[in-house]
């Protein structure tokens, strides 16, 4: 299928039949876990703290499965850019359904941009015709890396996703905006990411962990996708924001309304 | 230095964010300006020359900036930083869309939903679900940063900024708008209201969140919120939510029903100033963070503190 009406400025994606999905996807801390700030002010305490799969990239990969599993999707590569334990995360993927996996390896802990920049080389080298991801990371919170690998690659973008209908060429896609739902229809190649109600991901069954062992992950470096950059941030602290202090139990509404006019002075 | 805040807005009025990230951005420079970027925004470039200390506001109009898509407003400010060292924008839906799109375009590091700025270079944010406080330094010459509004001031009125033109830039080539779903309220927007009162599980079913939590916050002329448990049972709609994944909200006043708590919730509430819970749990987590609490089953709580509302002549 020509794709010419793609050259514009923006890098070409995987072309005709062949519909490619590429999910990065994130190791971070498990959602259930409280973080703990490190006494020294250093970072998070993660020694000893269970990690698990972004829960927002578990979205991604869930819907790029059932994307596959109705005919739309030809192939699924997840991509995951950290250190090697890591690969359980892709292992994951690949337990939900991914067809195979690429562990970017690094024990740095890059920022977004320089993330958004490996993942640029990723998609030139593997052609997706469509990235899906989650819409941010339970950890650094930035909700940036979709946009900012959208940008670099000059593609159109979608985030928020709550819905996603591929439809040849073009991918109609509601997104979860303040005050309500909005609806856009790209041309594909895009980047989608994907918000908390688009799907809710299954549980990798038996079998299927069984069957991701023997997909591949092929074990790459940063410096084989134009390598990592210096980074443009630098943490200073990380530090416990200010506790709040538990109030009085009052006995009735009347008493408290009271203390909302008298004391507080909200009403 | 110069700074340039994009306004928040829907093509008609001005959104409070806007004032609010105009006071983070006078942390940063005197000198600075707001785009308007949108679709026959007259009415709220009117709006926007009268907060205090604004040096000029710029409009950019397409029908593409109209929807607000991101590509057209990143590809619309690009240009316009040769002018500016960073620019501001609200934390919205809109802005988180277009601005880490706009920091790739300039080969910049975004920094996310700042709350407190310690100098030009020097930023803190909430990561971990607000768990922890990020203090972050940039080393870009230009900084593209989103604001987390509620932890601001609003900007007063009083300016009476001139309006210029800018070019509106390409629009979207690849990305077309179909259509939008807006919830239409009487009420106050969530996102900046003074009084927020939210529903919890609790509640039990969409009919009892509507009999008992909207008439409470009409009363108190209150938004209304949900947690997202309310939400997932489908109580409530998406747009409620507040927490992590949803909405972050400081009014003044904060009035939890049968919600009991879960450090997500708490995440998108606990900066209001005074917190009220009721809930009949004792142990409920929520306690652990409200000013005043009634340990009570709300079918009996909330009709008494309609009446006491209506005692005290509200």
């Amino acid at each position: 299928m020509p794709i010419a009406a793609r050259e514009v400025g923006g890098v070409a994606g995987g072309e005709g039949d062949d519909m490619k999905i590429l999910v990065p996807v994130k190791r971070a801390i498990d959602s259930n876990v409280k973080a703990r700030v490190r006494s020294d002010q250093t970072g998070v305490d993660l020694a000893n703290v269970k990690m698990s799969m972004n829960p927002f990239c578990e979205i991604a990969v869930e819907e790029a499965v059932r994307l596959k599993e109705k005919g739309v999707a030809d192939e699924i590569v997840a991509v995951s850019i950290g250190p090697t334990q890591a690969q359980e995360t892709i292992r994951t993927a690949l337990a939900m359904g991914a067809d195979r996996g690429i562990l970017v390896q690094t024990d740095t802990d890059p920022e977004p941009l320089e993330v958004a920049k490996l993942l640029k080389n990723v998609a030139i080298a593997e052609q997706p015709r469509l990235i899906l991801m989650g819409k941010q990371a339970i950890d650094g919170d930035n909700n940036a890396v979709g946009q900012m690998l959208s940008a670099l690659l000059s593609w159109p973008q979608a985030t928020f996703a709550s819905r996603i209908e591929i439809e040849g060429e073009i991918a109609k896609v509601t997104r979860e905006v303040d005050g309500g739902l909005q609806t856009l229809e790209l041309d594909l190649p895009a980047v989608v990411t994907a918000d908390l109600r688009l799907n809710e991901p299954r549980y990798a069954s038996l079998p299927n962990i069984m069957k991701a062992k023997k997909k591949t992950i092929d074990i790459k470096s940063p410096d084989d996708y134009g390598g990592l950059g210096e980074g443009h941030l630098k943490v200073l602290k990380v530090t416990e924001p200010a506790k709040r202090v538990a109030g009085v139990r009052l006995e009735n509404a009347s008493e408290l309304v009271a203390r909302l006019k008298t004391e507080a002075g909200v009403l | 230095m110069a700074v340039l805040v994009v306004a928040d807005h829907d093509n008609v009025n001005l959104k409070d964010n806007t004032n609010k990230t105009v006071t983070a951005a006078k942390a940063l420079s005197a000198d600075v300006d707001i785009l308007v970027a949108g679709q026959n925004v007259a009415p709220v470039a009117t709006l926007a020359v009268k907060i205090a200390g604004v040096r000029k506001v710029l409009t950019a109009e397409s029908e593409a900036l109209g929807k607000q898509i991101a590509e057209a407003l990143s590809a619309a400010i690009a240009p316009l930083m040769a002018n500016y060292d960073a620019v501001l924008v609200p934390a919205t839906s809109v802005g988180k869309n277009f601005a880490p799109r706009l920091a790739a375009m300039l080969d910049v590091a975004p920094i996310s939903e700042i709350v407190e700025i310690i100098d030009a270079d020097t930023f803190v944010r909430p990561i971990y679900a607000g768990n922890a406080l990020e203090t972050v330094r940039s080393s870009d010459p230009k900084k593209v940063i989103t604001v987390r509004a509620t932890a601001f001031k609003a900007a007063e009125e009083g300016g009476a900024a001139p309006i210029e033109v800018v070019d509106p830039g390409p629009g979207a080539r690849h990305t077309r708008f179909v259509s939008d779903e807006i919830v239409k309220s009487d009420r106050p927007e969530l996102a900046g209201a003074k009084i927020v009162v939210s529903g919890g599980r609790a509640l039990g079913s969409a009919e009892e969140f509507h009999r008992v939590i909207e008439p409470l916050a009409d009363k108190l002329g209150a938004a209304v919120g949900a947690s997202r448990a309310a939400v997932d049972a489908g109580y409530a709609p998406n747009d409620y939510q507040v927490g992590q994944t949803g909405k972050v909200v400081a009014p003044q006043l904060y009035v939890a029903i049968g919600i009991s708590g879960a450090i997500q919730h708490l995440a998108g509430m606990k900066d209001s100033k005074v917190i009220v819970a009721i809930n009949k749990d004792a142990d409920a987590p929520i306690f652990q963070v409200a000013d005043y609490g009634l340990v009570a089953d709300y079918k009996t709580a909330v009709p008494e503190l309609m009446a006491a509302l209506t005692a005290a002549g509200r």
